[in-house]
């Protein structure tokens, strides 16, 4: 336990100095300060979880956010669609590469954060979706963007599914490593199957899709088009979380031998959730195809499914809003932290340590902690 | 009585490496009965029933349901062939609430599709419902009606217990195995498991009982198994089995000397 307690420790202050490390690196008689700080913030953080009015108010803010959940979506959802009537173009371009990152991570958290299935080579989808954009609708130029776009779902499904079928009934760790495996492999194939995929030059000349004379050209018309269909996803996979299906997921998560003593084929379940994420990642790369007009296999780095994981990581596991918020707070603060790109891996190391220390549920929690909630209030009853 | 069987094994053995956990061991369970299995701890009962469900592979022997061979089928196969069990080591999905626990329970009776399940369409709406009256009334049946919204996790340990068996029997089994369903429970609890155990076998249920608790066991079983060492040493009503000297024996130990003296 105290064992525990004191690596804990440490890693929080590990933490801390690779965040500050970009100041430290300037000056190292910061390091003093930063450690001074670092204890500090840790004092703080431990007073004010002990504190009783500060839990009975963080307790009663949680509460009120959850009962209230609709009108503060639909504030956000307002938001989003007045955004591009004030903000300048290069923070629409910020916000639908945003939008871009939540499909991808709502899509991964149905696998990893509800059916409990460790995913690492993700983005490999997203880039399996994007060419299959790429190759249809500019290289071969077969059929356009609307054709394109579920065949690139199904593409990434194809794909999915056959990846799963001798790969998901390895457990845990061992998973995670082959999809980290095929992530590269897709990659390794962007890159030399020249014929295909134009190699290490892409394709290029993606065009966006258009309805009859209204093309998604302009940025703005392309950023509506990509929270038209993040708004989809979301709909579409909350609709499935809260039916029988995402219900069996979460007891495959919770105990498989008890799932499977009840009649569920725990395969299966892990087999279909993992291609309706590869199904999503498919659509969200197509739509990135068409966002940037070209596709090349730099786009697709493993520092892309780390990313994505992050912000499942980030947002809470198995919770659809956590990811939408993890996909922004990883897409849109990095912006304002430009200068320090460089350290970016650095700063997230650092920033998931310190979420695994102070808020193990990521930001809006496990979906567990909205029922504990609404448990707690049953009970008040 | 042969037709009447619903589960036979015929010399079921389970091994571990060198180790025998349960050898050549062949019972007959008739349709309708309440039957239990005793022995000292590590006699193989839970192996037994493992074996049964297909969580283990038998190393020899069958497995027969219904006149049906399912020796090493996987654990799903047999319980969408009518056989839930409970678990000695509880295994509630603790982080959902008690009325998710038992809907998963229903999980092989849901015939709602993917699309009809994001349309929410009439018909899958309908079903749901269907299933969640099913399920609470599973609920009020084990008697947890109060803690229907409360996670598995927070719950004590004997209304996990209770949870276990509501959940398996959402499954509309044939057969019910419970493995110790009583233990760790006071004497109030165990009535009530009692007569709840009472009620599944009027409900048509064929019921197979792992448990150290003498007082439910001989109260309860039309009939009982004794395992020892991961064989069969005795069968009969209760009556017969407090009786067998090889039992004694086995829950005592001292017989021998006893005898010479």
């Amino acid at each position: 336990m105290n064992g525990g307690r004191v690596t804990a420790g440490i890693l929080y202050y590990l933490g801390i100095v690779l965040v500050c490390a970009p100041f430290l690196r300037a000056n190292l008689a910061w390091l003093p300060l930063v450690f001074l700080l670092a204890w500090g913030v840790k004092r703080g953080t431990e007073w004010l979880s002990a504190n009783e009015t500060v839990g009975r108010v963080r307790e009663r803010t949680d509460r009120f956010v959850i009962r209230h959940r609709l009108p503060f979506v639909g504030a956000l959802a307002a938001a989003a669609v007045l955004l591009p009537l004030a903000a300048s173009g290069y923070v629409i371009d910020i916000v639908t590469a945003a939008f871009l990152y939540a499909i991808l991570a709502t899509a991964l958290n149905i696998t990893v954060g509800l059916t409990g299935v460790l995913v690492l080579g993700f983005i490999g989808f997203y880039a399996i979706g994007a060419y299959t954009t790429g190759i249809l609708t500019a290289k071969f130029a077969l059929c356009n963007f609307w054709v394109a776009l579920p065949l690139s779902g199904l593409m990434a499904m194809l794909f999915g599914v056959l990846l799963g079928i001798p790969t998901l009934r390895l457990k845990g760790d061992y998973l995670a490593i082959v999809t980290l495996g095929f992530g590269e492999i897709v990659k390794i194939f962007l890159n030399n199957l020249d014929s295909l995929t134009g190699g290490p030059n892409g394709i290029l000349g993606i065009r966006r899709p258009a309805v009859g004379p209204f093309t998604t050209d302009t940025q703005t018309a392309f950023y509506y088009f990509t929270f038209a269909v993040l708004v989809l996803t979301i709909f579409i996979l909350s609709r499935v979380i809260h039916s029988r299906f995402g219900r069996a997921w979460i007891a495959v998560r919770e105990n498989e031998m008890a799932a499977g003593a009840l009649g569920i084929d725990v395969f299966k379940k892990h087999l279909l959730s993992f291609s309706i994420s590869a199904f999503f990642a498919g659509i969200a790369g197509a739509l990135f195809a068409a966002k940037q007009g070209f596709v090349s296999p730099d786009s697709f780095t493993f520092y892309e499914s780390v990313l994505v994981l992050c912000m499942v990581v980030l947002g809470g596991l198995g919770n659809i809003a956590g990811s939408v918020l993890g996909a922004f707070l990883l897409i849109v603060v990095p912006e304002f932290l430009r200068e320090f790109a460089l350290y970016r891996m650095l700063i997230f190391g650092g920033v998931m340590i310190a979420f695994m220390i102070f808020r193990p549920h990521g930001i809006l929690g496990s979906r567990t902690i909205t029922l504990e909630m609404e448990d707690a209030r049953h009970g008040d009853e | 009585m042969a037709t009447n069987d619903i589960l036979t094994t015929d010399r079921l053995s389970v091994a571990f490496g060198g180790l025998k956990a349960l050898s050549e061991v062949s019972v007959r369970v008739a349709e309708g009965e309440i039957l239990s299995i005793i022995g000292p701890n590590g006699a193989g009962k839970t192996t037994f029933f493992n074996a049964i469900t297909g969580a283990y592979r038998p190393s020899g022997g069958e497995v027969v349901l219904k006149g049906e061979r399912v020796t090493g089928m996987s654990p799903h196969e047999i319980a969408r062939r009518g056989v839930a069990r409970s678990f000695q080591n509880l295994k509630p999905f603790a982080e959902m609430s008690v009325m998710e626990n038992v809907l998963v329970g229903r999980e092989i009776h849901c015939r709602v599709g993917l699309l009809a399940a994001v349309l929410r369409s009439g018909s899958s709406r309908a079903e749901e419902r269907a299933h969640q009256k099913r399920a609470r009334d599973l609920i009020d049946f084990v008697g947890l009606e109060k803690r229907r919204n409360t996670l598995a996790r927070n719950l004590t340990y004997g209304e996990q217990k209770k949870l276990e068996i509501a959940r398996a029997l959402a499954l509309e089994p044939s057969i019910l195995l419970l493995d110790e369903p009583v233990a760790g429970m006071n004497p109030t609890e165990t009535g009530f498991v009692m007569e709840l155990v009472r009620k599944i076998k009027r409900r048509g249920i064929t019921v197979l009982i792992i448990e150290h608790d003498m007082k439910m066991v001989m109260g309860i079983s039309e009939r009982i198994y004794v395992l020892e060492q991961g064989m069969l040493i005795a069968e009969g009503t209760p009556a017969e089995v407090q009786g067998n000297r090889r039992v004694i024996e086995a829950y005592l130990g001292g017989g021998k000397r006893a005898d010479s003296q």
